[in-house]
């Protein structure tokens, strides 16, 4: 490896250093607080570093990685997605009874192993970042050890996500077998004077969507997503809904988009059959919801769909509508899931329905913050989700998919009537259930809210004037 | 520039009033009362300054036309223009605007902050949807609108409010994401013909689509446009929304939320998609009878006074899409009018209900009854509000009506001799009005008040309007008639077109020659 291929890679050797740093600091024992406000300044630093590396993209270190716009726009996405988890940890886990240090080592590997998915080029790379996302995220779901809800969640996610991993080793194998080789492009090269795929192909294709599938929460792998969603940590819980689906997606992107997957019939018919299946499920099911972690949970597949939406006409769109999408998921999700971590106490997490009631007229900034992220999930005017739902309709309807365009469409009506009902809790009713005041640590929860609030600003920002990032997207090239 | 003005100070009126009404209850109400007053007096003024050019230049139908870029990626610009048509609904917007502030002073009592903030920023949606000429911008507002809307109504709605605010926020977006879908599908399609990718509505004016194509775009745009009119089978949200929300939200619901869809129609499907609405309008003009038939007969049927009064909307607005869908000078004045003249009687009619219900605590109008010897005042103005409803010469609507008929009797007897129909029953229900809740035996023994100060100017300023408008129409028929002019002018040109090429009998436009036949 020479100099420069150090310097590309610098993002992902900081934070693999942070979390050494950071044990070593647990080793001289130092205080949550210290851990925390250090772990903050090294995500800060590695945030940083994508600005620093800007100038040498795209950058391909052969045979397994490779730094361009859109794999930078991913980890930083990836990365500022960890550092709010951040933030929103230190009152989450402050007044629980377990010793909360190690938390911050596995979150900075797990945001390590979604960001080496982003850069990824090679199936051995694909799926060591896998791997390092996946065994950090086990303890983190489990990470409250004593709830019971987490561990089942723990186990639950353990037993299918190394399932996953079996069924993707597997494909990989089999694509290896046809083509003789594990790099996207050598892959693509093999491919290229094909007009239908070979049936080994074809079957070792599958098994990987199986397995990324699983990792996505798309219909019909979804049915982990809502114990998982509910039993984890609240923070962890918005990890797993941005970074981690969002590291996995940015890959599956790259190597459809690669191999040019979008030629053959069959696998466009797959994808749309898992892409109407889940925005319908997923948005029919979180209406029966009365859990917040849950209905986020149900709402995140059908938001996978629509991802797949704008992913299936694979054009140059595609890209700019993804990318876009999934700043505009990341943002809003952290932000929702942002809420539920400040207003969970010591017992339990803020998950019922009904202890959003009055919310309004208790907390009225947070309501707000609150208010905002859901109906940008909704995707209303003003907010950024309004403007990605655009940008995925045009990539859809400019393709002609008109029948994934118009089952966007009526499932995010179904969506929009469980957002309604949140909305219409936080205002309904006089006096809120939630215990006032007495936060433990009051400079910590003001940073929590000022950062939710920025995030709500960006939210109404993006929705109002997404010029500044549809210009950098603009020349994202995955080929 | 002064049309973003407008929408300024009302969005700045609203966060102001917003931030304001954390520490004092009453200041609220004065920054929304002067916001609008102000808004209103800078329109109006700007109507007298303009009314003697427009008479001249007939050919010339826009006044102010402001532009700048906005998303330039995708060719979206920020860009507002006015002709008259939109003027005249801008100055109603406003007019109706100061009404809803000083109707609702004294009926919010909490959370006055929010409450103003919400109104404020349902005008600036308003008016952005009469003053957008980018379809990308048009859409923004008109999902604008909503979001304050669902609010008002869910927050200080009566008892079912959640329900009836749900229902209206899930008809409207689902509608107008389809509108989205056909706003995007023509995008591309004008892009591929042209090359230049552009939402901007003079550009899109004129592209060509095949005929099949541009009749499921025009149903995109005309889904999202009847749901709002509303149009009979998709009225369902309408009495609900009505009677649930407060007086201020329903006035504007009545009075401009229902005249967008009016306007989308005129200003959008027409001209863009002149051929396809040429084919669907027997249909339009068939579901508008039934709409007129179907909501006065429901209207008699009701017994809560403001459901009552809504289905008497339904009604009305089915004399809109009727007059519409003549495509002719005389029936599209008529629908100008009724857009201002409905607004007005309507929702002074549902201001009267607010007053009512604030003083007999009921909407129920078995429980009312006798009020006039307690009540003569609002006993005398009730009167020439139902008059006015049912279409007496000397007030406005009967202009509105008379010209719609009058116009669409050139396209359609059938249909209009329906539709006049239509006004015998709407004598029957607007005088079981009066007779139920003014006049008969008193049900119980009320001590009502008369109208207050506030009151009367409320009844007064609506009052004189709607009688302005049925002895003076001309400056309403004189500034909306340069675009009225270019609308007709579209559709006689397409007359010619028509007979010209004498087209093969499809699928599409069978209906066309059957509905000829039967002449």
């Amino acid at each position: 490896m020479s100099g420069n291929d150090f310097f590309a890679l610098t993002p992902l050797l900081l934070l693999a250093g942070s979390s050494v740093l950071i044990m070593l600091l647990i080793a001289i024992n130092s205080s949550h607080r210290v851990i925390q406000l250090s772990s903050l300044l090294l995500f800060i630093v590695a945030f940083a570093s994508l600005f620093y590396i800007q100038k040498l993209l795209p950058y391909n270190i052969e045979p397994l990685l490779i730094v361009d716009g859109f794999s930078v726009f991913i980890m930083g996405l990836i990365i500022f997605s960890s550092l709010v988890v951040n933030i929103l940890s230190y009152i989450y886990f402050e007044e629980k009874e377990e010793s909360p240090k190690e938390y911050y080592v596995l979150l900075f590997l797990c945001t390590l192993g979604a960001c080496v998915l982003a850069v990824s080029k090679h199936f051995i790379s694909l799926f060591l970042g896998l791997e390092i996302l996946t065994v950090g995220l086990y303890a983190l779901i489990a990470y409250l050890r004593v709830r019971h809800h987490n561990v089942e969640a723990g186990i639950k996610y353990l037993v299918l996500a190394a399932f996953s991993s079996a069924f993707l080793l597997f494909g990989m194998a089999l694509i290896y077998l046809q083509t003789g080789s594990m790099e996207f492009s050598m892959i693509a090269r093999s491919l290229t004077s094909l007009q239908s795929l070979p049936p080994l192909f074809l079957t070792g294709l599958g098994m990987v969507l199986v397995g990324v599938g699983f990792k996505l929460a798309v219909v019909p792998f979804h049915m982990w997503t809502a114990d998982v969603y509910q039993g984890a940590p609240a923070p962890v819980t918005a990890f797993i809904a941005t970074a981690s689906k969002g590291g996995v997606f940015a890959v599956l992107f790259r190597f459809f988009i690669m191999i040019d997957g979008f030629r053959f019939k069959v696998v466009i018919l797959i994808l749309i059959c898992i892409a109407i299946a889940s925005m319908l499920i997923g948005n029919l099911l979180a209406v029966q919801q009365k859990n917040v972690k849950r209905i986020l949970a149900y709402s995140s597949i059908a938001h996978l769909g629509y991802l797949l939406v704008a992913f299936i006409p694979g054009s140059m769109m595609s890209i700019k509508a993804v990318s876009f999408y999934l700043m505009a998921y990341f943002i809003t999700t952290l932000t929702a899931f942002g809420i539920v971590t400040i207003l969970s106490n010591k017992e339990k997490d803020a998950e019922e329905i009904e202890s959003y009631k009055a919310l309004f007229w208790q907390h009225p900034v947070l309501a707000c913050v609150f208010s905002t992220a859901l109906l940008s999930l909704a995707g209303i005017p003003l907010t950024v989700g309004f403007v990605g739902k655009f940008y995925i309709l045009a990539a859809g309807l400019q393709a002609g998919f008109w029948i994934t365009a118009l089952i966007l469409v009526f499932s995010s009506v179904i969506g929009l009537y469980y957002y309604l009902r949140i909305i219409t809790m936080m205002f309904a009713g006089q006096k809120s259930i939630l215990s006032e005041g007495k936060k433990a640590n009051p400079i910590f929860y003001m940073i929590s809210v000022i950062a939710l609030s920025v995030l709500t600003l960006l939210i109404i920002w993006f929705g109002v004037y997404p010029s500044t990032v549809m210009s950098f997207i603009e020349y994202f090239r995955l080929k | 520039m002064i049309l973003i003005y407008t929408i300024v100070i009302l969005m700045g009126g609203g966060l102001l009033a917003f931030l304001l009404g954390q520490w004092n209850k009453s200041l609220p109400r004065w920054i929304a009362l002067c916001t609008v007053s102000v808004g209103f007096v800078v329109l109006v003024s700007f109507w007298i300054e303009r009314y003697r050019a427009v008479n001249i230049h007939l050919s010339n139908t826009w006044m102010i036309d402001y532009r700048h870029d906005w998303i330039p990626s995708f060719g979206i610009s920020f860009h507002l223009a006015i002709d008259g048509l939109s003027l005249l609904l801008l100055v109603l917007t406003f007019f109706l605007g100061i009404l809803a502030v000083l109707c609702s002073w004294n009926e919010v009592k909490e959370r006055a902050g929010f409450y103003h903030f919400n109104l404020l920023w349902i005008l600036a949606g308003i008016s952005g949807v009469f003053m957008a000429m980018d379809l990308f911008l048009f859409y923004f507002f008109w999902e604008i609108m909503l979001i304050p809307m669902y609010f008002l109504i869910g927050i200080w709605g009566s008892e079912n409010r959640v329900y009836a605010a749900c229902k209206f926020f899930i008809f409207t977006q689902a509608s107008g994401l389809l509108m989205l879908l056909a706003i995007i599908g023509l995008y591309f399609i004008h892009g591929r013909n042209t090359g230049i990718y552009t939402f901007n509505y003079f550009e899109l004016l004129g592209t060509a689509i095949s005929p099949n194509v541009a009749f499921w775009l025009m149903m995109g745009f005309m889904i999202a446009f009847v749901v709002k009119l509303p149009i009979v089978p998709f009225h369902t949200w309408l009495p609900d929304a009505h009677s649930e929300a407060p007086t201020a939200g329903s006035l504007i619901l009545a009075g401009l939320l229902l005249k967008t869809g009016a306007y989308g129609i005129l200003r959008f499907v027409l001209p863009l998609f002149p051929e396809a609405s040429r084919v669907f309008a027997p249909w339009a003009m068939l579901f508008g009878v039934i709409g007129i038939i179907y909501g006065a007969i429901l209207a008699y049927s009701q017994t809560d006074l403001k459901r009552l009064v809504a289905y008497t909307s339904v009604s009305h607005m089915g004399f809109v899409i009727l007059g519409i869908f003549a495509f002719n000078e005389l029936a599209l004045q008529g629908v100008v009018m009724q857009l201002v003249t409905h607004a007005i009687s309507t929702g002074a009619l549902f201001i009267m209900a607010g007053m009512l219900k604030e003083r007999l605590h009921t909407r129920d109008i078995n429980q009312m009854g006798g009020l006039w010897a307690q009540m003569p005042q609002m006993g005398a103005i009730a009167m020439l509000l139902a008059m006015a409803s049912l279409g007496l010469p000397g007030l406005g609507n009967f202009i509105a009506e008379f010209l719609i008929l009058l116009g669409t009797f050139k396209a359609n007897v059938l249909l209009t001799v329906i539709a006049a129909i239509g006004l015998v029953f709407s004598a029957i229900y607007s005088l079981r009005i009066v007779q139920k809740v003014f006049l008969g035996p008193s049900e119980r023994s009320y001590q009502v008040r008369d109208f207050s100060f506030r009151e009367i100017v409320i009844m007064a300023a609506l009052t004189l309007s709607i009688v302005w408008l049925g002895l003076y129409p001309q400056p309403v028929i004189n500034t909306a008639k340069p675009m009225i002019m270019k609308l007709e002018h579209i559709f006689s040109a397409e007359n010619k077109n028509m007979e010209k090429e004498n087209p093969s009998v499809t699928p599409l436009n069978m209906h066309k020659y059957l509905v000829n036949n039967k002449e």
